[in-house]
């Protein structure tokens, strides 16, 4: 018995609780991505950057502020910062969008061609973001580090393994779920927000009603700018920031959108804790897991681990190729194919 | 106009290599004509696939990196013991690997939907898996312990490095030929997105399967389809050419070897460009305008979309895995930065 809740303890220690913050990181990510397809009708390749480019004006907030000497006593001062990374993101990305976009939506162009558009807003915010704060890792994260010790729960418990929770873990959640609330509040009660919901349905039917494509379209981006810079800053804190790691997240966030069926808010959150516990479960070596619960001396040699952690964005992969392959429209049903 | 203007930017090319020439060094106006070369054919392959037919391909440096590898596995000289050690274990691993993923594809097109269907291709799946890794890990640990510090991989062929060109777009377009059945005719946006994914894929197995390319530790000393330049300058008929120049030997014989490789890849060149051309004027190609133009219109006419997309994109690959292996050739090392964009 005091095997087995040692075992669910290693488990919640090194699974169930990173993958629960990384899900809520990437199902943030996910509800952007599937928003600006669900209006615009494009895959956002630039959204990894887009998430950079804003964390990195919270960074360089939370530095002013730090100098100042602001700060939330056990939380991270990023969160001051935030709103102004929110603020520049959503300029860059409605200035992006007059200067870009709105030309192409005006000749109506196929949306491969947004994609490619938005692949160069992806070159130019990469450059943008490596100009002003370089490629190297940069560590904002200031506050309290921990909510639960391992030690001492390990000490209440009286049990070899505990479970440790980082001040950013829980800032994570909990952030994740007020977003969130607050974002299908705004979906489903508010005039913008049906407004949006009627042109991803039916865009001819919702421009003769006399809704303003325009109007819709900056709602969206700001919506974005909101969304990406809340889930790169958390990610941020949560990990470090680098602005690689925030390109390669592309893909699981891709992965969980198509997942969740793109154009589908509710999908894409799903999507990502489908994606974020399936790559932590598969990339996680289960020798101790396994120690504890096979008799003594059935102990694994090796690691027993399916895959090694440098392919993790393999398994993002594989999950998107077996959706693509028997269910192209996602769990739950997105767009059409 | 068009082709004024178009002599017009080549001769503005031709003036820049030149003015590095003359004020920097040939050799470096050389490198630059080298890499512009070999950059001409990855974009007669990329142009293959966005401007025949409309496929947005953002992986291209995967499928380099592909052509890359070839480069590796053909052209280094094969390790002593190597084979022997675990070669057979890691080739047998990788085997199993492609035989469950057959079968499970097998069993997917000939048993009848339902609960069993489902059950088979899983275990077959899980039981392929560990199969393999059961195969595979310990060759390749057994691989990478011979001498980590000089060599810790497999080696290659042993053959002359350009037969790697060809088998570099070979493994190009067999990787294109998988990504383009699973995502082609879904929406555009899918091949966009499964690119991304298979050469970040790509390019972690190079970095991380030590056995087979020494990962980050990189391969380099590869051999040559150009003479060196330390027998160059030994030989009489190359010192003789000198005298006749004028040149001081020890100069010019990097700026040859440079040379010899610049007529290689303009030899490529001309050969690729001159198919492609060949392939746009010929009544396919007027198949692929047809379909990029108007999909739906085509499609009424009885052209089979899905099939010609496939086809094209898998050739625009092999074209830019060629032009992958070339690149390794010239750089005569695989290293991963130079993949990293």
């Amino acid at each position: 018995m005091e095997d087995l809740l040692n075992a669910f303890l290693l488990m919640s220690n090194f699974v169930f609780v990173p993958a629960i913050a990384y899900g809520s990181q990437l199902a943030l990510g996910a509800v952007g991505v599937t928003l600006v397809y669900g209006i615009l009708r494009f895959s956002n390749f630039a959204h990894g950057d887009i998430m950079a480019f804003g964390t990195m004006v919270v960074i360089l907030f939370t530095w002013l502020f730090q100098s100042y000497g602001i700060n939330l006593g056990p939380l991270p001062t990023a969160l001051v910062a935030l709103p102004f990374g929110i603020l520049a993101t959503a300029i860059f990305l409605l200035g992006s969008d007059k200067f870009v976009y709105k030309f192409y939506r005006e000749k109506k162009a196929v949306p491969v061609t947004y994609l490619i558009a938005s692949v160069g807003i992806m070159f130019v915010l990469n450059g943008i973001v490596r100009f002003i704060i370089g490629p190297d890792d940069q560590r904002f994260a200031d506050g309290e580090r921990f909510i639960i010790k391992a030690k001492t729960m390990k000490q209440y418990l009286g049990t070899a393994e505990g479970v440790s929770i980082k001040v950013s873990q829980g800032l994570t959640v909990v952030t994740a779920v007020i977003v969130v609330v607050a974002l299908f509040w705004f979906l489903n009660k508010t005039r913008t927000g049906k407004s949006m919901r009627a042109f991803s349905d039916n865009e001819d039917l919702a421009l003769l009603s006399g809704i303003s494509p325009d109007k819709v379209v900056s709602v969206t981006w700001i919506l974005v700018a909101i969304l990406a810079t809340i889930a790169g800053t958390l990610y941020g804190l949560d990990k470090s920031f680098k602005p690689f790691t925030y390109f390669m997240l592309l893909l699981p966030i891709f992965a969980s959108a198509i997942v969740g069926g793109l154009g589908n808010p509710l999908g894409a959150i799903a999507g990502g804790f489908v994606i974020a516990f399936s790559e932590i479960m598969i990339t996680y070596p289960y020798k101790k897991f396994v120690a504890y619960i096979v008799p003594g001396d059935w102990k694994p040699e090796g690691l027993v681990q399916l895959l090694a952690t440098d392919y993790k964005f393999a398994v993002s992969f594989i999950i998107l190729v077996l959706v693509l392959l028997f269910k192209p429209t996602g769990i739950f049903a997105g767009k059409s194919v | 106009m068009t082709l004024n203007k178009n002599i017009l930017y080549f001769a503005i090319m031709a003036l820049l290599l030149l003015g590095v020439g003359l004020f920097q060094s040939w050799n470096v106006s050389l490198s630059i004509l080298n890499l512009c070369l070999i950059s001409a054919i990855m974009a007669l392959g990329v142009n293959i696939q966005w401007g025949y037919a409309g496929l947005f391909n953002v992986g291209i440096m995967g499928f380099a990196a592909l052509g890359g590898l070839a480069a590796v596995l053909v052209a280094m000289p094969p390790i002593e013991g190597a084979w022997d050690k675990g070669g057979w274990g890691a080739l047998g691993g990788l085997l199993i690997a492609v035989i469950s993923i057959g079968l499970a594809v097998f069993t997917f097109k000939n048993m009848n939907r339902g609960r069993y269907r489902t059950i088979s291709i899983v275990a077959i799946c899980i039981i392929g898996f560990f199969l393999s890794r059961l195969i595979f890990s310990p060759a390749t640990q057994a691989i990478e312990s011979i001498n980590p510090a000089k060599s810790g991989y497999l080696g290659g062929l042993g053959l002359p490095i350009v037969i790697s060109w060809p088998i570099g777009g070979l493994f190009a377009g067999i990787a294109a030929w998988v990504i383009g059945k699973i995502t082609l005719g879904l929406r555009s946006d899918y091949l966009a997105i499964a690119t991304l994914g298979i050469s970040e894929i790509i390019i972690a197995v190079l970095k991380h399967e030590d056995w087979m390319t020494r990962g980050v530790k990189n391969v380099i000393g590869m051999p040559r389809p150009v003479p060196y330049e330390v027998n160059l300058q030994s030989t009489p008929w190359f010192l003789e050419l000198c005298n006749w120049l004028g040149a001081d030997p020890i100069g010019f014989s990097s700026i040859f070897v440079k040379i010899c490789y610049a007529g290689l890849f303009i030899t490529m060149l001309f050969i690729v460009l001159w198919l492609s051309e060949t392939a746009l004027k010929s009544p396919w190609g007027r198949m692929m305008r047809a379909i990029r133009d108007n999909e739906v219109s085509a499609n009424a006419m009885g052209k089979n979309v899905t099939k010609r997309h496939l086809q094209v994109f898998v050739l625009g690959s092999v074209v830019v895995g060629l032009a992958g292996a070339m690149l390794t050739t010239l750089d005569g090392q695989l290293t991963r930065l130079r993949i990293n964009r």
